[in-house]
């Protein structure tokens, strides 16, 4: 039955689809900090975080109850409005990205095949895009609405920074949007698990689309917006509270995202290598394939995560010329010689 | 080349970069090699309530007034360790034993009050050199913080080592923390 010709039941559907992956991501970035103690504990011949719980890992826990019951401090000077609009942004632009990534293949319950994916849009990565460079917004309002001039400047970097990347990182994606011939995310997966992953076609554009993901991420080695040492914490100075946790959560499901995004995109998605996923479902039903292809997706994802944090804690931060210099005079050249040449031996193949 | 005070300086590199060396690329892989190899070196940090660094052997830490093997205490308040003492932390009342005190002081004058303030206390060990009766000695354990400054001043029923007739495992332990080296 329909009520003024609304599919109540894939309304349902897609509304505990995301509750699931607003869920997932939150879990994600509370242990990502977790994960990010412990791994620099780690590098650092330490053990990190071990007292609550059995390795610590009521840590995050902790850490969220504790920046729950702070004072929540509102500069008398700021902008009220803004102030607190800058965490959410940063959150929302944050979370959106999920909603058009392929997070496995489709569920089947009873009769439905329920795919998890909140949205197939055709034109997927645009949509990234476009949420990638709002999701500056988040930094500049917050940095523009505390009054202070440490985050001032540190929103001004964070702005240049992010645009100058973006730059390049679209044009490294160009190039995959090229091999594959689709924008639609669900689209690029499918031809990544029959052709092959593109990163064995565009190794060359992963890795600068991965130095753009981090300098997009403000990961050190790009972390110049929130350097401590010359901007005391930059954007979210006067942050405190959950305001603070917004920001830096939103920091880590980004990092999250982008693991989400680089493995979609150039590793093959939710593909389980040298698996055929329609044959191994005949075989042990097809919500079994579901579930291990997203922990497929998962365990990239999580890699990528490890990797950045893996290099946060290895090189040291950039200065802010030698950061220009790199995106602007190396990585956008280099993406655009990537991308015609990709571009050229496309129309070879295909003529 | 100026005076060479070692042989372990190197002279600094300063060459242009060659080309791999321009990319940063290969270098950040050198890099991370190195942290991963810490990622699984074995960790230095120490549990510290369930596992804890040992004493060396010649530590000197928190005063211990000592007993004989009847349990009297050996302490005479003959004044010595005050005396000693170059921060001035000891200080101490004397009093004569009783007719039906024997058990309790083994000579015929005993400290009635005997206190170390260890906020004044050095730690150096002159007290317990200076002692001719064997009663001071300093332990392989430290003062734990206190609140107030009061909660510093030690009394002599802090310092007293525990009665080994009374009770004879509390003794043996606090007997397990003081050096003995044989006096001559």
């Amino acid at each position: 039955m329909y009520i003024l010709a609304i599919d109540w039941l894939f309304i349902i559907e897609k509304l505990i689809l995301i509750a699931l992956i607003v869920t997932l991501c939150m879990i994600v970035a509370m242990y990502a900090t977790y994960g990010e103690r412990k791994v620099a504990a780690y590098i650092q011949d330490r053990y990190g975080p071990n007292r609550a719980g059995p390795l610590g890992i009521l840590q995050p826990l902790a850490d969220g109850g504790k920046l729950f019951f702070k004072e929540e401090v509102v500069p008398l000077a700021s902008s009220k409005i803004l102030f607190v609009l800058g965490p959410m942004l940063a959150m929302v632009t944050a979370l959106i990205t999920s909603a058009v990534i392929p997070w496995g293949t489709a569920l089947s319950i009873g009769k439905n095949t329920i795919p998890l994916q909140v949205a197939d849009i055709n034109i997927g990565v645009l949509y990234i895009f476009a949420v990638v460079s709002v999701g500056v917004y988040g930094i500049m309002i917050g940095a523009w609405a505390s009054n202070n001039k440490f985050s001032l400047i540190s929103g001004v970097r964070a702005a240049s920074q992010m645009v100058s990347y973006e730059l390049a990182l679209g044009l490294s994606l160009i190039a995959v949007l090229m091999v594959s011939g689709t924008m639609q995310m669900s689209e690029i997966v499918s031809l990544q698990q029959q052709h092959g992953w593109n990163v064995l076609y565009q190794p060359f554009g992963f890795l600068i689309f991965f130095i753009c993901a981090m300098a997009e991420c403000n990961r050190t080695p790009f972390d110049l917006p929130e350097a401590e040492n010359e901007l005391n914490m930059g954007y979210h100075q006067e942050y405190s509270s959950m305001k603070l946790g917004f920001y830096l959560f939103a920091e880590y499901i980004n990092m999250f995202m982008s693991g989400i995004l680089m493995a979609t995109l150039f590793w093959g998605g939710y593909d389980i290598p040298f698996v055929d996923e329609t044959k191994l479902a005949a075989g042990i039903g097809q919500n079994w394939v579901a579930f291990l292809s997203f922990s497929m997706l998962m365990i990239k994802a999580c890699f990528s995560v490890f990797l950045f944090m893996w290099i946060r804690w290895t090189i040291p931060r950039f200065r802010f010329d030698q950061l220009m210099h790199l995106g602007w005079k190396r990585l956008v050249p280099l993406a655009l010689l990537n991308m015609l040449i990709t571009a050229a031996v496309v129309l070879w193949l295909n003529k | 080349m100026g005076v060479q005070l070692t042989k372990r300086a190197k002279p600094v590199d300063r060459r242009p970069m060659t080309w791999l060396e321009s990319l940063y690329l290969w270098n950040i892989m050198k890099g991370m090699a190195v942290t991963i190899k810490h990622f699984f070196s074995r960790k230095v940090t120490i549990q510290y309530p369930e596992e804890k660094r040992s004493y060396s052997d010649v530590f000197r830490g928190l005063h211990i007034l000592n007993r004989d093997e009847e349990g009297r205490e050996r302490c005479t308040a003959c004044g010595l360790c005050a005396v000693a003492c170059p921060a001035e932390a000891i200080s101490m009342e004397a009093a004569e034993r009783k007719p039906d005190e024997e058990h309790l002081y083994r000579e015929e004058k005993y400290a009635a009050r005997y206190e170390i303030n260890m906020l004044r206390c050095i730690f150096c060990g002159l007290c317990e050199e200076a002692c001719p009766k064997d009663a001071i000695y300093l332990s392989k354990t430290h003062a734990p913080a206190n609140y107030h400054r009061k909660g510093f001043i030690y009394k002599k029923e802090d310092l007293l080592i525990p009665n080994p007739l009374t009770e004879p495992e509390e003794y043996k332990k606090a007997l397990g923390t003081i050096k003995r080296e044989p006096k001559s």
